[in-house]
C-alpha cells in the first residue's frame, strides 16, 4: 500500500527542494585548499557564533578543486570564496574570465611552515636545502664534479654530507596532489638546487628542464608518499627514529613532545623564525573572494572584516594560536584595507 | 582384478585402512586450518575493536572546572539591564578572565596571564552568555559555575599528555600544570560525562566538538535513500519477478543490475556530480543529493534481495490465488509481496547500513565541509559521519584523536543496531516452506 504513496510523496519532496534551492543562499559558501582548512573553519564557528549570520559552509577540497569550483561562474550555486595555499595561476584567472568571474579579490592570510621532522628519540637534524635537493631528487649532479646529470646514488645521509649520521635516507612526506608537496619542492629542493650554479644557469636557457630536475622527487623508495593525513606522518615517525617527516608546522607544534623540526639551513622551524621570514621552508597562504557576490550573499562583508581583524589574524589572534604564522603588521593593514575597498587583482 | 590369486594382492579393506590414517590426518588439518582462519579474523577484529574502544572511551568524559563568576555589569560593559543588544554583545570573556585574576591574584606579567586565561574554553564566554540572555536576573550576582577546561587541560587531566617530559617538549607548561593542580586539589575540576559531543555540531575547538550536525546529516541522507530506494527497489523487483516476460531484453537488464551492485561507488559520485549538480542545478554539500546517489548505489542491492525474497515464496501460494478467482496483480499484493516483505525489509536494512557506512561518492557531491549549525532540512548543507570521522583525523588538535576512535564508536553502534534488526526480522518473520 505504501509503495504506492511513497513515489509520489518524494517526487513532490524533490520539486519542493528543487524551488527552495532556486530561491538563493543565505550562508556563505566556500571551498578550497585543506591547509588553509583549519585556519578558516575557526574563522566561520566565531562568525556564527558571534553574529546574527548562519555559520559558512567550508568544504576542503584541494586548492586545484578549489579554483576550479570557484571559476566556474557567478551565482548562488558557485562558491563565494576559495582557500588556498599557493597564488592563483594566470591560467586560472583566465578560467575565471570566460565564465564571467572578473572580480576577484585577492587575501594573504599569514604564512605556513614546512617542518622537516624526526622523533624526539634520536638526534635532532641539521639539514641546509643543499642536503635535502641531494637526498631526494630523482636526479643529481655527479659526485665527481662533472657538470652532468645521474640518477641519485646517495643512500645514506652520510653520503650527501659526512655531518650527517650515518642512517639511510627515508623521508616520509604528501603525494604529488597535496599543495605542501608543491610547496616543499619549491622552497626546499629548488633552493638547493640553485645552489649549483651551473643549474642555476639552465633556469634562463631551459626553463622547463631546470624544473624538471629541481622539483622531481626520486622514486626508488627513500622519499615514501605517506598520504595526506600529517597525523598519520607523525605516529610513524614515532614508531621509527631513522625516519624523517614532512608536515606543514601546526603539526609539529601540536606534537612537540613526540616529534623535533630540524635545522634548516642553521634555522629551527619556530613560530618567530617562520614569522619574520628567517626559516626558509614556508611559504604564505591566501584566500580569494568573488567581489560580484558581495552584495548578494548575506554577511560576506562580515566575514570578511572577521577574518582581517587583529583578533583573528594579529600576533596574539586565535588564528595564531592555531599555527598560523601572522604576518607583519603593517602587509596586514594593507590587505586588510585591500579587502575592505574590495580591490581586484590586478590584470 | 582378475590377478587375485597373486602374491598377497592388498585387499580393497587393507587399502582402505593403510590410507585411513593419511585420510583423518587430512581431515585434521583442514579443520585447524579452518580454525586457524577464523582465529585470525577474530584476532584482527579484536585488534582493530581494542584499538579504536581503548582510544576513543576517554572521549565521552569532559573535564570541567568550577569558577566563581561575578556577573559584573561593568566588566560586561552593560548599561541597562533590559537591553537586549547590549547583553547579547556584551564581553563575557572578561568575565572569565576576571573570575581567573581573581584566582590568582599573583599573576601579573600580560603573557602568563594569557597562558591563564587559555586554560579555560573559549566555549565558556558563550556558555554565560546564553546563560544572562535567558535570566537577565543574573546580572549583579555571584555564581559558582562548572564550565569546560580547554581540550590541552582535558588532555593532561586524561593523562594524554605526559607531565614527565620536559617542559619544551609538552604542551602545557609547569606553570599551567600549577594552574591545574590547584583546581584538582580543591576538587575544582573533574572528569563528567561530555554531553556536548552527543549535542554540539562541528567545532574547531576539540571540547565543543561534536557528532551531533553529522548524525543529522546521516539521518536525512538516509531518510531520502530510503524513500525513493524502497518503492523503486521493490517495484523492480515485483515487475522484473512477477509480471516480465522472459527474453533477451530481461535478461540483459539483470546482468546490469547484478553488475551495478560492483561497481565502486566513487563511480556513483561521479554521476551524481555530473548529473545532479552540474545539470539538474542541485544544491551542492545537500542530504538531498547524497541520498540520491545513495539511492543508486544502494539500488541493485534491494532489487536482487527482493527478487530472492519472491522467489522463495512458493508457486503453490500464487497458484491458489489464482485458482481462487484473484487478479494477477491481487495475487502479487495480497499474497505474495506480505510474504516475501520481511526478506526485502532485510535487504533493504542491510543497504542501508552500506549507505551509512560510504564516504567515496560523497566527497564528489561537496559533503566534506566543515558543517556547525545542525541541518535542518534535506537541501541544507550537510555532512555525514564517516564523513566527519575523516574530517577529525586529519585536524592537528591532539584531543581529536579520541574524539575520531569516539565517532567510530557510534558509527559502529548504528551499524551493529541495524544489522541487528534485520537478523531479527528474518528471525522472527521469514517463514519457510
Amino acid at each position: 500500500m505504501f509503495t504506492k504513496t511513497l513515489p509520489v510523496a518524494a517526487a513532490i519532496g524533490l520539486f519542493l527542494a528543487g524551488t527552495a534551492q532556486a530561491a538563493g543562499r543565505d550562508y556563505i559558501s566556500i571551498v578550497g585548499s585543506s591547509t588553509v582548512y583549519p585556519f578558516a573553519t575557526v574563522v566561520a564557528e566565531q562568525f556564527g557564533k558571534t553574529t546574527e549570520y548562519k555559520t559558512p559552509k567550508i568544504e576542503s577540497t584541494g586548492s586545484g578543486g578549489g579554483f576550479k569550483l570557484f571559476c566556474a561562474g557567478v551565482g548562488v550555486e558557485h562558491p563565494d570564496i576559495t582557500n588556498a595555499s599557493r597564488a592563483i595561476k594566470a591560467s586560472e584567472i583566465e578560467q575565471c574570465a570566460a565564465n564571467g568571474v572578473t572580480e576577484i579579490v585577492e587575501v594573504k592570510i599569514g604564512y605556513d611552515g614546512i617542518a622537516i621532522a624526526n622523533s624526539k628519540a634520536a638526534p635532532q637534524f641539521q639539514l641546509t636545502r643543499r642536503d635535502l635537493f641531494l637526498a631526494l631528487a630523482a636526479k643529481v649532479p655527479n659526485p665527481d664534479g662533472t657538470q652532468t646529470l645521474v640518477e641519485n646514488p646517495y643512500k645514506m645521509w652520510s653520503d650527501v654530507d659526512a655531518n650527517l649520521p650515518k642512517i639511510a635516507i627515508e623521508v616520509l612526506g604528501p603525494p604529488p596532489t597535496s599543495g605542501t608537496r608543491d610547496a616543499f619542492a619549491e622552497l626546499a629542493m629548488e633552493g638547493g638546487c640553485k645552489t649549483f650554479d651551473w643549474i642555476k644557469e639552465m633556469k634562463h636557457a631551459d626553463k622547463k628542464a631546470y624544473k624538471g630536475v629541481c622539483h622531481t622527487v626520486r622514486e626508488d623508495g627513500a622519499y615514501i608518499e605517506a598520504g595526506e593525513n600529517d597525523n598519520l606522518i607523525v605516529q610513524k615517525l614515532e614508531a621509527n627514529p631513522n625516519a624523517l617527516g614532512v608536515f606543514g608546522y601546526s603539526f609539529l607544534e601540536q606534537n612537540a613532545d613526540k616529534v623535533q623540526g630540524s635545522l634548516v639551513d642553521g634555522i629551527a622551524p619556530e613560530f618567530e623564525t617562520i614569522a619574520n621570514g628567517e626559516y626558509p621552508v614556508s611559504r604564505p597562504l591566501f584566500f580569494y573572494v568573488k567581489a560580484a557576490h558581495v552584495a548578494g550573499i548575506p554577511g560576506m562583508k562580515e566575514y570578511l572584516a572577521e577574518f582581517t581583524s587583529d583578533k583573528a589574524w594579529g600576533d596574539e589572534g586565535y588564528l595564531a594560536d592555531k599555527g598560523l604564522i601572522p604576518m607583519p603588521k603593517a602587509e596586514r593593514e594593507q590587505y586588510a584595507a585591500d579587502v575592505a575597498a574590495l580591490k581586484p587583482l590586478a590584470k | 582384478m582378475n590377478n587375485q590369486t597373486a602374491s598377497t594382492p592388498p585387499s580393497t579393506m587393507e587399502k582402505v585402512s593403510a590410507g585411513m590414517g593419511r585420510r583423518y590426518a587430512r581431515e585434521r588439518r583442514f579443520r585447524v586450518y579452518g580454525m586457524l582462519a577464523v582465529t585470525l579474523g577474530m584476532v584482527f577484529l579484536a585488534t582493530l575493536l581494542f584499538s579504536i574502544v581503548s582510544k576513543g572511551y576517554s572521549a565521552f568524559q569532559q573535564t570541567y572546572m568550577e569558577l566563581e563568576i561575578h556577573f559584573d555589569p561593568e566588566v560586561l560593559g552593560i548599561q541597562d539591564p533590559n537591553n537586549a543588544a547590549q547583553i547579547s554583545g556584551a564581553d563575557y570573556p572578561g568575565l572569565v578572565k576576571a573570575s581567573l585574576r581573581a584566582e590568582f591574584p599573583e599573576v601579573s606579567n600580560r603573557r602568563d596571564k594569557r597562558t591563564l586565561y587559555g586554560i579555560v574554553s573559549s566555549g565558556a564566554a558563550f556558555e554565560l552568555r546564553q546563560m544572562v540572555m535567558q535570566n537577565p536576573a543574573l546580572l549583579g550576582t555571584t555564581q559558582r559555575l562548572w564550565v569546560l577546561a580547554d581540550d590541552d587541560v582535558d588532555m593532561l587531566v586524561k593523562g594524554h599528555i605526559d607531565r614527565n617530559v620536559e617542559e619544551s617538549g609538552r604542551r602545557m607548561s609547569d606553570l599551567q600544570i600549577g594552574w591545574i593542580d590547584h583546581f584538582l586539589d580543591a576538587g575544582r575540576m573533574e572528569l563528567r560525562f561530555n554531553t556536548v559531543f552527543l549535542t554540539a555540531g562541528d567545532s574547531r575547538e576539540p571540547e565543543l566538538a561534536g557528532i551531533r550536525s553529522a548524525i543529522t546529516g546521516s539521518l536525512l541522507t538516509l531518510l531520502v535513500t530510503l524513500s525513493l530506494s524502497f518503492p523503486i527497489g521493490v517495484a523492480a523487483a515485483v515487475y522484473l519477478e512477477e509480471f516480465a516476460p522472459t527474453n533477451r531484453w530481461t535478461d540483459l537488464i539483470e546482468v546490469n543490475i547484478n553488475n551495478l551492485a560492483a561497481v565502486p561507488s566513487i563511480v556513483f559520485g561521479l554521476l551524481g556530480l555530473a548529473v545532479f549538480i552540474n545539470f539538474f542545478g542541485m544544491p551542492r554539500s545537500a542530504p538531498l543529493v547524497g541520498g540520491m546517489v545513495l539511492t543508486l548505489m544502494t539500488l541493485p542491492t534491494i532489487i536482487i534481495a527482493a527478487r530472492a525474497a519472491l522467489k522463495s515464496v512458493p508457486p503453490s501460494i500464487r497458484e491458489a490465488a489464482l485458482g481462487i478467482g484473484a487478479s494477477k496483480m491481487q495475487m502479487v499484493f495480497h499474497h505474495v509481496l506480505p510474504l516475501a516483505m520481511p526478506g526485502m525489509l532485510t535487504g533493504t536494512i542491510i543497504g542501508m547500513a552500506q549507505a551509512l557506512g560510504e564516504t567515496a561518492p560523497l566527497l564528489m557531491l561537496g559533503m566534506v565541509a566543515f558543517i556547525v549549525d545542525i541541518p535542518g532540512g534535506v537541501t541544507d548543507p550537510a555532512t555525514v559521519l564517516p564523513v566527519q570521522i575523516y574530517l577529525w583525523a586529519d585536524s592537528p588538535e591532539r584531543a581529536f584523536v579520541e574524539r575520531t576512535s569516539a565517532a567510530i564508536m557510534v558509527l559502529l553502534g548504528f551499524l551493529v543496531v541495524m544489522n541487528a534488526l534485520a537478523v531479527l526480522l528474518r528471525k522472527r518473520f521469514e517463514r519457510s516452506w
